[in-house]
């Protein structure tokens, strides 16, 4: 247990970062420089710090660890109350691991305006972390609704031609869903008369009123998910997004929903979510197979990966919502490995289209030729998002839908559809662009991974092959909380059908 | 009768003070002529202050009456009071270098904003239906001339004769309701209209209530009561506008609250819906007619409207909750359109203003500093955390939410998402396109610290708001005896 406030440290340190980089003073170049080197050197210390967290934290404790609470809003009784647990640990280090990468991976595409991009990124990454350790609910909504500000600026400033229209539908789409949590968020505080979330995860609200708070929570959490049919702001911002954007975006926002059900939608209202199982298995099922084949016509790699991640959040659901220990645990951990790959899948598509400025996959074809590395690291990284043994891929996939497979069979038949699916429109995105002939005149002379992108590439193809090769020293830390919280859902809701059956049972 | 007594008057000392320095003031300006505008102004700046350290001063007394109960001072008056000097006093601020640059730069120009914060202040103070009239009255007339003060420009003449031909409508209803109520409890005093009502009422003296609630309802630009305000807001002199967003709206608010809460308290069955749906009304029209304005004070003018109807949802809780949120609101409220509106004056090209949104364009690379304090605003007139507008919309809807109201801050959440796709729009302008043409630099020091300070205290409101609250609710509770 550390001493130090080390929560606190780790969320505010990209803030101060930051306000270095506001104080930077110089020409245009040199300001550039500096604002690159300090958000960079902030995000590593950042990352340590988060490491730290890892190391101090005690995998055999399902409560919340290295708690602060100090006094917020008086009366109202609201605390900055933060600490981590099995559920949120490594959605921190997720977010921190993520944001050197992004930095760097901007070093070089992103030439106007550095020091606001440095800026915001570094506020985004102070949101984030501040959104997975909140343990109160108004400061979580707080970091949950600041986390769009940034992101809003990021699309809007350096994305592509349509970047005004995703920016404002990204913005106004999850605006409307969280709004409707805040009215649930008041509607909890009059009722238990706390915000502070461990309280309310042991609360037990009526029935009655968990079904309406249930569908408040999910208007929020389904957008930031995404959901079919609430999916269709994520390609647009995706494509729009800079690269890094698309890497925050589709390695930490989206993971904002799951995590959300977790925390909030389960254990605070047990009883509606095994009431609403059956329909978010339904649309799961929808997602995991529409969108896959939404996939396989597109022509842009950008909304390809964008709808993969659609897909893959498919699974993500249903393992959330079999309540089972493996569904669970094999839906944060599908999280986690979904934050990485696609996160590496985006980069790779910036990689090629910082040399050829387009993401049309018509364009390319016979990479393997000229950048053996560059297909090497694609390879990876297009594997594990399809799921083959030994990468991260698997082990969530595998897991989920052993979870699945114990509450309803359907379902996990029809998901598992989606599975090959997956290979298919991966596989021949890949065959795509890295095989066949070398006929493009612009590609006879790309340019292999240089040095700054191969440090980019390296940590992340490790952690692949770790997830994938040794899923123990992510699960062992997961799977204490993750039993607490299935075991508080049987107790309090007893033996329910919960499969897509009884749904069309009804 | 008794003899006069010094403290009879002792709890109107703050506006006693203020109605004879702005006579002073008057008499500097006359024999200086224009000349003095600097010096009266900032001496009028000065008297705002001082008043207001005379009401904070009052703070420890309680809630007590002068004139024969006609006026009360009490925790809910001071707050509001503090309220209204302070956006007096900013306004005026705001207002100096850019009098001076439009030939406005006459001696009357401060001389009735005091005058006019001296009737708001009454107006918060009233504990009878006369002097509600009289302080509302005294109001209005400093703020038709102060609306037509540019008498050579066609745009602020019109908009005056507008705001005065509205306004003396609206204040016949007000009139009309005040003497129904009269003729059918007997009384115009609030506490004794209370006690009236607590026990049984007459169909005439409702019908006075919605009369009443119509004209104060056409003070605070509540929809349907809304026409005059864009094309007042957009033809009267900019600082102007910002006054008017600011001291008479918490001067209609304050009033509306305490007739509502006080001589109707008991019947609020009688006026809750009207309340709820002036309140969504507002915020549906001041989200939507906003999307499509292209001059930035129609567009503030549209905004107000909706804001209006977020403060309404604390009235039509009718909670103690409900009252304290309103505070939260305004004072919250305060800064955010002061900056914005110091913002507005700040757009001069080429030595004239300038009122387009598109003015904005590419405002970020051009003036980083300015574009971020209005995009800090902008983000919190829409209400998104941490910054302070999320705060002010939090404590309505929870005001909402405790007394039931699920509709309304339903709808209200809904309109906010609605709103805050023109609040975007000004973002996407400043962040997202290609500079047009560069600003000049700013008119003056006032306007720049204004802006500044009013970015910082949104920006990190959040990090320790109680004060705010802990005033607000101690506001609140003065309507709320026991």
């Amino acid at each position: 247990m550390a001493s130090w406030p080390i929560l606190s440290v780790t969320i505010f340190l990209p803030l101060l970062g930051s306000a270095f980089i506001m104080m930077v003073r110089g020409d245009e170049e040199t300001v550039a420089r500096n604002a690159r080197a300090i958000a960079l050197w902030t995000s590593l210390a950042t990352f340590i710090v988060s490491l730290a967290i890892w190391a101090g934290y005690d995998p055999r404790s399902a409560g919340f660890q290295m708690v602060e609470e100090v006094p917020w809003i008086p009366s109202l009784g609201m605390n900055y109350h933060v600490g981590v647990d099995g559920i949120s640990i490594f959605f921190v280090l997720l977010s921190t691991f993520l944001t050197p990468l992004c930095v760097l991976a901007s070093w070089s595409a992103i030439t106007k305006r550095v020091r606001e991009y440095m800026i915001a990124f570094l506020v985004l990454e102070t949101l984030m972390v501040g959104m997975f350790c909140a343990l109160d609910f108004i400061l979580f909504y707080l970091f949950f609704e600041g986390v769009l500000i940034p992101m809003f600026l990021i699309i809007g400033v350096w994305g592509g031609a349509r970047r005004v229209y995703s920016a404002f539908k990204f913005f106004l789409y999850t605006l409307t869903g969280s709004v409707l949590m805040l009215i649930a968020i008041l509607a909890i505080y009059f009722s238990a008369g706390t915000t502070d979330i461990p309280t309310l995860m042991h609360h037990g609200f009526p029935l009655a009123m968990q079904k309406w708070l249930w569908i408040a929570f999910f208007a929020s959490f389904a957008v930031k998910v995404p959901m079919w049919p609430l999916h269709t702001w994520l390609p647009d911002a995706h494509v729009e997004a800079p690269t890094a954007g698309s890497v925050i975006l589709a390695g930490v926002l989206l993971k904002m929903g799951g995590y959300g059900f977790l925390r909030f939608s389960l254990p605070m209202l047990p009883e509606a979510s095994h009431f609403f199982a059956p329909f978010v298995f339904a649309l799961s099922v929808v997602a995991i197979i529409y969108t896959s084949l939404v996939a396989l016509a597109q022509e842009d790699m950008k909304k390809l990966i964008a709808y993969s991640s659609v897909a893959h959040m498919g699974f993500v659901t249903l393992g959330i919502f079999a309540f089972t220990e493996q569904g669970v645990q094999g839906a944060l951990f599908q999280m986690l490995s979904h934050g990485i790959v696609s996160a590496a899948l985006f980069l790779c598509v910036g990689v090629i289209y910082d040399r050829i400025h387009t993401r049309e996959i018509a364009r390319y074809g016979g990479l393997a030729r000229r950048m053996p590395a560059y297909a090497t690291v694609f390879m990876v990284f297009m594997l594990g998002s399809v799921g083959l043994p030994g990468t991260s891929g698997f082990v969530g996939e595998f897991l989920a839908l052993i979870g699945t497979y114990q509450v309803d069979r359907l379902a996990t038949v029809l998901a598992t559809t989606g599975v090959i699916l997956g290979a298919t429109y991966m596989l021949w995105l890949y065959r795509r662009v890295i095989f066949g002939p070398l006929e493009k005149e612009d590609l006879k002379s790309i340019l292999d991974l240089n040095a700054r992108e191969i440090a980019i590439f390296t940590p992340l193809v490790l952690v692949v092959l770790w997830m994938g090769i040794y899923p123990a020293s992510f699960l062992d830390g997961i799977s204490t909380s993750v039993q607490a919280l299935v075991g508080q859902m049987q107790t309090a809701a007893g033996p329910h059908s919960t499969g897509l059956a009884s749904l069309l049972g009804r | 009768m008794d003899r006069f007594s010094f403290a009879a008057v002792l709890p109107a000392l703050p506006e006693v003070f203020v109605g004879l320095a702005g006579m002073g003031l008057l008499m500097i300006g006359v024999f200086r002529g224009d000349r003095a505008f600097r010096a009266v102004s900032w001496l009028a700046v000065f008297v705002m202050v001082a008043a207001g350290v005379l009401v904070a001063l009052d703070a420890g007394t309680g809630s007590t009456g002068a004139f024969g109960g006609a006026f009360i001072a009490d925790g809910f008056a001071r707050f509001m009071k503090l309220l209204i000097l302070a956006g007096g006093a900013l306004t005026l601020l705001l207002s100096l270098a850019f009098a001076e640059k439009e030939d406005m730069a006459r001696c009357e120009y401060p001389v009735l904003f005091v005058f006019a914060s001296l009737g708001m202040m009454m107006m918060v103070s009233a504990n009878d239906l006369l002097s509600l009239y009289i302080a509302l009255e005294l109001q209005n007339l400093s703020l038709y001339i102060i609306a037509a003060f540019r008498r050579d420009s066609v745009k602020s003449t019109e908009a005056g004769l507008k705001y005065f031909v509205l306004s003396a409508l609206s204040s016949g209803l007000l009139l009309y309701g005040i003497s129904l109520i009269y003729g059918f409890a007997g009384t115009i005093a609030f506490p004794a209209l209370a006690d009236t009502f607590a026990n049984t009422i007459s169909i005439g003296a409702v019908f006075g209530l919605v009369f009443i609630a119509a004209g104060l309802a056409f003070k605070v630009a509540a929809v349907p009561f809304h026409m005059w305000t864009p094309d007042v807001y957009e033809g009267a002199p900019t600082p102007v506008t910002a006054f008017f967003s600011v001291a008479p709206k918490f001067a209609a608010v304050g009033l509306l609250v305490r007739v509502m809460m006080g001589p109707f308290g008991p019947i609020i069955a009688e006026w809750q819906q009207i309340v709820v749906f002036l309140s969504i009304a507002s915020m549906i029209l001041g989200a939507v007619a906003a999307i499509n304005q292209t001059n930035i004070k129609r567009l503030m003018a549209y905004s107000t409207i909706g804001h209006v109807g977020y403060v309404l949802i604390g009235l039509a809780a009718g909670t103690e909750a409900g009252i304290q949120a309103i505070g939260v609101y305004l004072a919250i409220y305060l800064f955010m359109n002061v900056g914005t509106f110091g913002v507005i004056l700040v757009m001069r090209a080429k030595g004239v203003a300038v009122e387009g949104i598109d003015d904005l364009k590419g405002l970020a690379r051009t003036r980083p500093g300015l574009a971020l304090a209005m995009a800090v605003f902008m983000f919190s007139l829409a209400g998104i955390p941490p910054l302070a507008g999320f705060f002010g919309k939090l404590y309505v809807f929870m005001a909402a939410v405790q007394a039931g109201q699920f509709t309304l801050a339903v709808i209200g959440v809904l309109a906010s998402v609605v709103s805050a796709y023109y609040y975007l729009r000004i973002v996407k302008l400043m962040y997202f396109d290609e500079p047009v043409g560069a600003l000049d630099p700013s008119p003056g020091a006032e306007v720049t610290t204004i802006i500044a300070f009013s970015a910082l205290f949104v920006g990190f409101f959040f990090v320790w708001p109680q004060p705010v609250l802990t005033a607000a609710a101690r506001a609140a509770h003065a309507l709320f005896p026991g």
